[in-house]
């Protein structure tokens, strides 16, 4: 792929710097979840390195890249912590702690509204709705 | 088309294998999980090779220097042998040469060999007594300093093996050590970098491993060595550190004690809130943590939300086997 290519053939993963950019991201965005009373005790009993490369495909589906996650991983995924009372204003938590590394980065703002779309995609598979 | 060769059998792996998908076409019992890179479940090791760079994505700085490397993403690029992690050990006989009390319940033991045994400071062994009984040691000493290793035993209530070493064992005895093991150790880079090192127990062995290590290699940044335990008397190498404060500008050491009785000269509470108390920033840090399991995994979100890169974080929690 060339420089003069235009940006809009390529894919939101290739413009956000693909995995350069995940690897850049996944220590400032895990650092705010963790430091974030809102939604911190969720991670309690995790063992954080697992939880960072938890952390790392996250963020490649987040950024539109490679990953084979389903609805129903999803949902199995976050079904313990549903029963903690996972719900929207934690969700919202986590988009907002990801918006907020990426602006700490200098992703513009137009990439960060897409992320946040794929975000929200995942809303209901991941609140077990 | 290349081979994989474990222990005595060979296997091709086919152009568009990785070499995962060969070892499980072959039905070899090994553990994965995401096949991307992500998991680290299928992580193995080429003794006498560089793995191909990209089957290296993601793993500790440590762990590359050792070839340690993914399956799921290792296109082999030639011939490799492969070890995998539930791989029979070898073992070397070694014979104890010295065996005395660092303190009330720690004994220091040294084993030596014939030939140089090669290690990183800071890695661990496992120990064998002639019946099998088997249990992992951190390595107190650096490579560079005999043919012997060092080791702290704790003694711990109705331990069969820790009692046996406290109790049984003479100087001349033999006792089999398997290969070395562990990603917990120091690597000569960034020497500007400032360490921290913290430790509860025994955790201090593989810690004053890694500080011998760094010093030895002129390591210029600061560094912080926070040893805890609830009493003066479960402390032990208080003036071997001191001494090692007055020798290097750079080296700072804060013996911690979480019980009432405290003397002068030691920091009152628990190692995990005296650490986070005085350093209050670790962006760019490189931290050790060894002990308890439950310091280290508080410690290791901590220091890592107080700026700690992740890959920069490594570990060594003592597991308690029990009996």
């Amino acid at each position: 792929m060339t420089d003069t290519q235009d940006n809009a053939e390529k894919s939101l993963y290739e413009r956000i710097g693909a995995e350069p950019a995940v690897n850049a991201a996944v220590d400032i965005f895990y650092r705010k979840v963790l430091s974030d009373h809102r939604i911190n005790r969720f991670f309690d009993n995790v063992d954080m390195e697992k939880q960072a490369a938890k952390q790392k495909a996250f963020l490649t589906m987040a950024f539109g890249g490679p990953h084979n996650y389903t609805g129903e991983d999803m949902r199995k995924g976050h079904a313990h912590l549903v029963k903690m009372g996972l719900d929207d204003s934690h969700f919202d938590a986590v988009v907002e702690n990801l918006g907020a590394t990426l602006e700490e980065l200098n992703v513009p703002q137009e990439l960060i509204a897409e992320v946040v779309a794929i975000c929200e995609t995942t809303r209901n598979d991941v609140l077990g709705r | 088309m290349y081979t994989l060769t474990i222990e005595d059998n060979t296997y091709f792996c086919q152009p568009d294998e990785t070499v995962l998908d060969t070892l499980l076409r072959e039905n070899i019992a090994i553990s994965y999980a995401c096949k991307k890179g992500t998991c680290h479940s299928c992580i193995v090791c080429s003794p006498d090779i560089l793995p191909p760079e990209a089957a290296q994505t993601g793993l500790k700085n440590t762990q590359k220097k050792h070839n340690y490397f993914l399956a799921c993403l290792c296109h082999p690029e030639r011939d490799m042998v492969i070890k995998l992690p539930d791989q029979s050990e070898l073992y070397t006989d070694g014979t104890v040469v010295a065996n005395e009390l660092l303190n009330r319940n720690t004994l220091l033991l040294i084993i030596a060999f014939k030939d140089a045994f090669e290690f990183n400071a800071g890695q661990f062994v496992n120990l064998q007594r002639s019946d099998g009984l088997t249990r992992s040691y951190s390595i107190a000493n650096i490579p560079q300093e005999s043919n012997s290793l060092e080791f702290h035993i704790r003694r711990l209530p109705n331990g069969r093996f820790s009692e046996w070493l406290h109790d049984e064992i003479k100087i001349g005895d033999t006792i089999a050590v398997s290969e070395p093991r562990g990603h917990c150790f120091y690597l000569p880079e960034r020497s500007e970098q400032g360490l921290l090192l913290v430790g509860t127990g025994t955790g201090l062995a593989p810690l004053a491993g890694i500080l011998t290590d760094a010093l030895a290699q002129g390591h210029s940044g600061p560094i912080y060595l926070f040893h805890g335990s609830r009493d003066v008397e479960d402390l032990y190498r208080i003036d071997e550190m001191r001494q090692l404060v007055d020798q290097h500008e750079n080296f700072h050491y804060i013996p911690c004690l979480s019980g009432n009785h405290v003397p002068e000269g030691f920091s009152h509470g628990r190692v995990n809130d005296i650490v986070l108390a005085s350093l209050p920033d670790l962006k760019g840090w490189r931290v050790f943590l060894c002990g308890h399991p439950d310091m280290i995994k508080q410690m290791k979100t901590m220091t890592f939300i107080k700026g700690a890169a992740s890959a920069d974080i490594y570990t060594d929690a003592f597991l308690v086997t029990s009996g």
